[in-house]
């Protein structure tokens, strides 16, 4: 489980995060909706330790991330699989040395590594595309390989940053896909940050939406359909006021 | 005023004290030889063999001007076979360390600084971080090893080359014998003459390398933060090899 505590966060005189609470449960797949700069992606770094909060924290199976040091923040970090926003693909590497990074962080056999790689590029429909550079791929296959990235060291959570932003709706319902696959063959809980609404309906469980720093609202995809807060309503249904 | 001076202060202090804390997260690096072990191999092929040919560039025209400019000098006044002793000592002294050293803080430190600043500015340095690499162990330690042995090598050989280049000029153009350029060459050379330029180039490929690294790390804003990152770089690197360079003279010359 995945528990977001009080956690604040600024950036200078910017209070992006102002007492965030949520709770993500074992297995679901759990969306963050809301505007450009609430802090999405802010609250999914604090996860994984890459921002530290200036007060509050993230409680990952009960180990409070920010008070972890190097050695259990790694240890915490090989559970957790990460899809960046415009997938951070390591340039100079090709496509199977990206996805095989992370397993050379574990005690794994060449043999080993090579079988895995296959089957997370095999699970994004990439088979084949080992051997090219990221500068060769399209927007979508780069995410589909931040994506085997991620999912190649088997982690028991998965955190999305913005997964389609930028793709055409083809190429979106794609990655959807993908991500609804990744949860049924690996049983992982995952945490998706997008403001795409059609894929916040199409993969999540339950659905959060911060304003201002914290929840404005959190329930099932039905329940977040029919709500009756305003602000809710405005950003689900993208009306301009 | 008080409170402008006080603030400068304060920031100098907060710059000082993130380049220690940076220092010291790499020696906290160190012992991870797994991660950088092959990594720096392939760096010190980058700063070394790819850094050698403009490096004996500067060192061949360097040795000529030199040899041209010593018997203009001495001519008249001293014997010329002191030619060599001038050709030998500034080369191995001065010029092959501090020439190839600005040289390379263009070359070395600027594409150090712009590669980890696109990576920082493009998430990979977070990739990393989230796939369990210490950024440290995987990017800083391979380029600071890198710079801090290659520098060495590359400044011998142009030592090496500078010499030869001023002894061919000498053969040539100031119809010295070689006899009397080896005399020259010999005359006041001690072995400190050798490991002083070495030494100093060292730290200079440790301090290009280590300034490469920290701006490139602490880029901001896409690509004119990347821009900006590199040519800071460079500025930084050049100041930095002057001031060492008259700071281990003033050590080690006395």
């Amino acid at each position: 489980m995945i528990q977001f505590e009080n956690l604040h966060k600024a950036f200078g005189d910017e209070q992006v995060l102002a007492g965030l609470t949520l709770e993500v449960h074992d297995g679901e797949t759990f969306v963050i909706i809301g505007y450009s700069g609430t802090g999405k992606t802010v609250a999914l770094k604090h996860v994984v330790g890459l921002l530290q909060p200036d007060a509050g924290d993230v409680l990952v199976d009960g180990r409070a991330v920010s008070s972890l040091d190097r050695e259990r923040l790694n240890a915490l970090r090989r559970e957790i699989g990460y899809v960046f926003q415009f997938a951070a693909l390591f340039d100079s590497m090709t496509v199977a040395d990206n996805v095989a990074l992370g397993l050379r962080r574990r005690d794994l056999g060449a043999e080993e590594i090579s079988d895995r790689v296959a089957e997370a590029l095999a699970l994004v429909d990439l088979t084949g595309s080992g051997d090219r550079y990221p500068a060769e791929l399209s927007g979508g296959m780069r995410k589909r390989v931040g994506i085997a990235r991620a999912i190649a060291v088997r982690p028991r959570y998965i955190l999305y940053d913005e997964p389609t932003t930028g793709l055409d709706p083809v190429t979106s319902a794609v990655i959807d896909r993908l991500m609804v696959r990744t949860r049924e063959h690996l049983g992982v809980t995952a945490v998706v940050v997008t403001h795409d609404m059609r894929s916040a309906y199409t993969v999540g469980d339950r659905i959060a939406m911060l304003y201002e720093g914290r929840v404005r609202q959190v329930g099932t995809v039905a329940e977040i359909q029919a709500s009756d807060d305003p602000v809710v309503r405005q950003f689900i249904e993208g009306r301009p006021t | 005023m008080i409170d402008r001076i006080g603030r400068k202060t304060v920031e100098l202090i907060e710059v000082v004290g993130r380049w220690g804390q940076f220092v010291a997260d790499m020696g906290r690096a160190i012992p991870d030889v797994g991660t950088w072990g092959g990594l720096a191999l392939v760096q010190m092929r980058r700063v070394g063999v790819d850094s050698l040919p403009v490096a004996l560039f500067i060192a061949a025209f360097t040795g000529v001007v030199l040899a041209l400019q010593a018997s203009y000098t001495v001519t008249g006044m001293v014997p010329l076979y002191f030619v060599g002793t001038l050709v030998g000592k500034t080369m191995m002294v001065e010029l092959a360390p501090v020439l190839v050293g600005l040289a390379l803080a263009g070359r070395v430190g600027a594409s150090m600084a712009a590669e980890l600043g696109t990576m920082k500015v493009t998430e990979q340095v977070d990739a990393l971080e989230t796939l369990a690499y210490d950024p440290q162990s995987f990017l800083v330690v391979p380029r600071v090893l890198a710079g801090t042995t290659m520098f060495p090598v590359i400044v011998a050989l142009a030592m090496a080359v500078g010499i030869v280049t001023g002894w061919l000029t000498s053969l040539w153009l100031l119809n010295m014998s070689t006899t009397q350029f080896v005399k020259g060459l010999k005359l006041f050379y001690v072995f400190k003459d050798t490991w002083f330029g070495l030494f100093k180039s060292a730290t200079f490929g440790f301090t290009i390398a280590l300034v490469g690294c920290v701006v490139g790390l602490s880029t901001r804003g896409g690509a004119e933060g990347v821009g900006r990152s590199t040519t800071r770089a460079v500025v930084y690197s050049a100041v930095a090899i002057l001031v060492l360079d008259a700071l281990w003279a003033a050590v080690l010359l006395r």
